[in-house]
C-alpha cells in the first residue's frame, strides 16, 4: 500500500498543473498516468495555443507539455508513476493501479481526478473498415510517431480538433479532401478554419458521411447534405476518393472513477456528458475528491490547466498547507477562468457549469437522488 | 460566409482593412480576426502599442494603422495565423504580402510560387522576396511575397508545387 497526501489521476495539462500547485504549497503528490510519458494530449498539439499571456498563449502545446513535465520531474514533492492505469476506487479510499503487470494500491488523503475525455465515434455503414480512425489516433500517428495514416483523408467534424488535425495532416504532407460538418456552422475557431481553407481544404457544413466503401480497407467515402432537421437530402451524395476517414465528432468526459466513488453525477449536454457536481474549488460531492479538466466537462487545454491549478491549491489547502499568497493565487486563477469563459464561445460552458457548480458544500446534501438524472 | 465555409466575406474584410491613404504610405498589419475568442498574444507582441489594449481577452484586435509600421512581430505570434502585413509601396506594379507559413520545405528568395486566395484557389503567381525563419520564429515563418498590385488584398497563402 502506498500512502500519500494527494493522488492525481491523469498526467495531462490539468493533472500536471494540479500536482505542481499542490506541491508548491508543500503537499506530497503522486501522479499516475497510463501513458509512458506525461503531458496527455498536449504532446500532440503542435499548434500555438490561444488564451492569455499568463496561460502561455501563443506557445505550442508540445512545448508546454515539455515544460510542465520537466517542472514535475524536478519537484521533490511529486512522485510520478507512468505506464500506470487507475483501475478502481474502493469505499475505504483506496485507488487500485496496474503498473508493469503488478497490482498497486494507493491510499491518498485527497484525490484529484484529471482523467480527461474519450473520443466519440459515429455509426455509418462500413465504419469498421481499416482506415477509419479517431482524430486522436491520427494525431498520435502523425505528431508522436511520425507515421502517415494514409495519402488522402476525409475529416468528419469541423470542431477545433477536426480542423486542427486537418491542418497537422497537411503539415505532414497528407492530402485532406475535405471536412464535413453536420451542424450549420463551423465549431472550430474561425481563424483555424480560415487557415485550412486557404491551404486548400474545403469545409462542408450541413453535410455528413453516409458511408465508407472498400473491400479490405477504406477506398472512399460518400457524403450527403443535411436539411434543417438534420435529415439527409436525397440526391446530394458526393463521393470522395480517400484512403482514410478521420472522425472528430466530440469527446465525452472520462468519469468511471467518479462513478465508483459515488460522486453525484449529472448529464449536462453543454459539458458533453455525465459530469460530477462540484463546488468552485473543484471538490465533488465526495469530500476529498476533486476534479480538473475534461473529466469535469469537455472544454480546452487552457481552462483545464487553470482548473488543475485550482484543484491542486484546494486539495493542498484542505490538508492544512498554505502560503502567504494563497488567496491572491486562488483569486488570480478564478479570474483567469472567468476571462477565458467570458466571451461568446464560452457561452455553452458557462451554461453547463451553472448546472453543476455549487456554491457551498451543504448544497450537495440537500440534493435528492433523482436530481442526478 | 466565414461561419459556414471558413472564408471571410468582403463585409468582414471591410471592418479590418486600413484606409487606402494608409496603404499608400507603406507596410501595415491587417488582423483578419473576426470572432471574439479568448486570445490576446497580438496585443502583447506589439512594441509600438499599435494594437489597442484588450478590456476583455475576448475582444477582437483593433490595430491603429497610423501607429503600425508593419514590422510583423504580431504576424509571428498570432496563434490563428490571421495577421498579415501588406506593403503596396513595394513597386509600381507589385505589392508585398508578408504571411505566416508553417509548412516545409520553405521556399527560397527568387522562387516563383502559386499565389493562393482565402478560398484556397490559385489566383496568379508570386515571387518569394524573403523568408524570415530560424529558432526565434518557433516554427511560424514569415514569407514575403511580391504579388501584382491588384492581388495584394487577395493573396493570403501560396503553394510550391508549381515552383518553376
Amino acid at each position: 500500500m502506498i500512502a500519500c497526501e494527494i493522488c492525481v489521476i491523469g498526467g495531462g495539462p490539468a493533472g500536471l498543473m494540479a500536482a505542481l500547485h499542490a506541491a508548491s504549497l508543500g503537499a506530497s503528490v503522486v501522479i499516475i498516468d497510463r501513458n509512458d510519458y506525461l503531458g496527455g494530449q498536449l504532446i500532440k498539439q503542435t499548434h500555438r495555443f490561444f488564451g492569455s499571456k499568463e496561460q502561455r498563449a501563443s506557445e505550442r502545446g508540445v512545448n508546454i507539455s515539455r515544460e510542465l513535465s520537466f517542472a514535475v520531474e524536478e519537484e521533490e514533492n511529486i512522485k510520478v508513476l507512468t505506464a500506470a492505469t487507475a483501475l478502481g476506487y474502493y469505499k475505504d479510499g483506496v485507488v487500485t493501479v496496474e503498473k508493469d503487470e503488478r497490482f498497486l494500491k494507493i491510499k491518498p488523503q485527497k484525490i484529484i481526478v484529471a482523467t480527461g475525455g474519450a473520443e466519440k465515434t459515429l455509426p455509418f455503414p462500413n465504419n469498421d473498415l481499416p482506415g477509419v480512425y479517431g482524430a486522436g489516433a491520427v494525431q498520435t500517428l502523425v505528431n508522436v510517431y511520425g507515421v502517415k495514416p494514409g495519402q488522402r483523408v476525409l475529416m468528419v467534424g469541423a470542431g477545433n480538433i477536426g480542423v486542427i488535425v486537418s491542418y497537422q495532416l497537411l503539415q505532414a504532407g497528407v492530402e485532406v479532401a475535405g471536412i464535413v460538418e453536420a451542424a450549420p456552422r463551423i465549431g472550430a475557431y474561425w481563424v483555424h478554419a480560415a487557415k485550412v481553407v486557404r491551404a486548400g481544404v474545403p469545409i462542408y457544413t450541413r453535410h455528413t458521411i453516409k458511408g465508407a466503401w472498400g473491400e479490405k480497407e477504406v477506398e472512399g467515402a460518400t457524403t450527403v447534405e443535411l436539411d434543417d432537421q438534420w435529415r439527409p437530402i436525397p440526391g446530394t451524395e458526393k463521393d470522395f476518393d480517400v484512403d482514410v476517414i478521420c472522425l472528430s465528432v466530440g469527446l465525452s468526459p472520462l468519469t468511471e472513477i467518479l462513478w465508483q466513488a459515488g460522486c453525484a453525477m449529472k448529464y449536462v449536454p453543454e459539458l458533453s456528458g455525465y459530469v460530477p457536481l462540484r463546488n468552485v474549488d473543484m471538490e465533488t460531492s465526495v469530500p476529498g475528491i476533486y476534479i480538473a479538466g475534461d473529466a469535469g466537462g469537455i472544454e480546452e487545454a487552457s481552462a483545464a490547466m487553470m482548473e488543475g491549478a485550482l484543484a491542486g491549491l484546494s486539495a493542498a489547502r484542505a490538508l492544512g498547507y498554505s502560503a502567504s499568497d494563497f488567496n491572491s493565487r486562488r483569486a488570480n486563477i478564478l479570474r483567469e477562468l472567468e476571462n477565458l469563459r467570458s466571451g461568446p464561445v464560452g457561452e455553452k460552458i458557462r451554461k453547463g457549469l451553472k448546472k453543476v457548480t455549487l456554491i457551498e458544500r451543504q448544497e450537495f446534501r440537500v440534493l435528492p437522488l433523482s436530481s442526478n438524472f | 460566409m466565414l461561419a459556414e465555409n471558413g472564408v471571410p466575406t468582403i463585409e468582414d474584410l471591410a471592418q479590418v482593412l486600413p484606409a487606402p491613404e494608409r496603404l499608400a504610405r507603406g507596410p501595415v498589419a491587417i488582423a483578419e480576426c473576426f470572432q471574439e475568442i479568448p486570445c490576446d498574444p497580438c496585443y502583447h507582441s506589439c512594441l509600438r502599442r499599435a494594437i489597442a489594449p484588450f478590456a476583455d481577452i475576448n475582444e477582437r484586435p483593433r490595430i491603429d494603422h497610423e501607429k503600425c509600421n508593419g514590422c510583423g512581430l504580431c504576424v509571428n505570434r498570432c496563434p490563428g495565423l490571421a495577421i498579415f502585413v501588406v506593403d503596396q509601396t513595394y513597386s509600381d506594379s507589385e505589392a508585398l504580402v508578408k504571411l505566416p507559413y508553417e509548412f516545409l520545405p520553405l521556399p527560397k528568395p527568387g522562387d516563383i510560387v502559386s499565389a493562393i486566395n482565402r478560398s484556397g484557389a490559385a489566383v496568379g503567381e508570386a515571387r518569394v522576396v524573403k523568408v524570415q525563419s530560424g529558432k526565434q520564429m518557433d516554427g511560424t515563418n514569415i514569407v514575403w511575397l511580391a504579388v501584382p498590385q491588384d492581388l495584394s488584398m487577395e493573396v493570403r497563402h501560396f503553394k510550391m508545387e508549381e515552383v518553376r
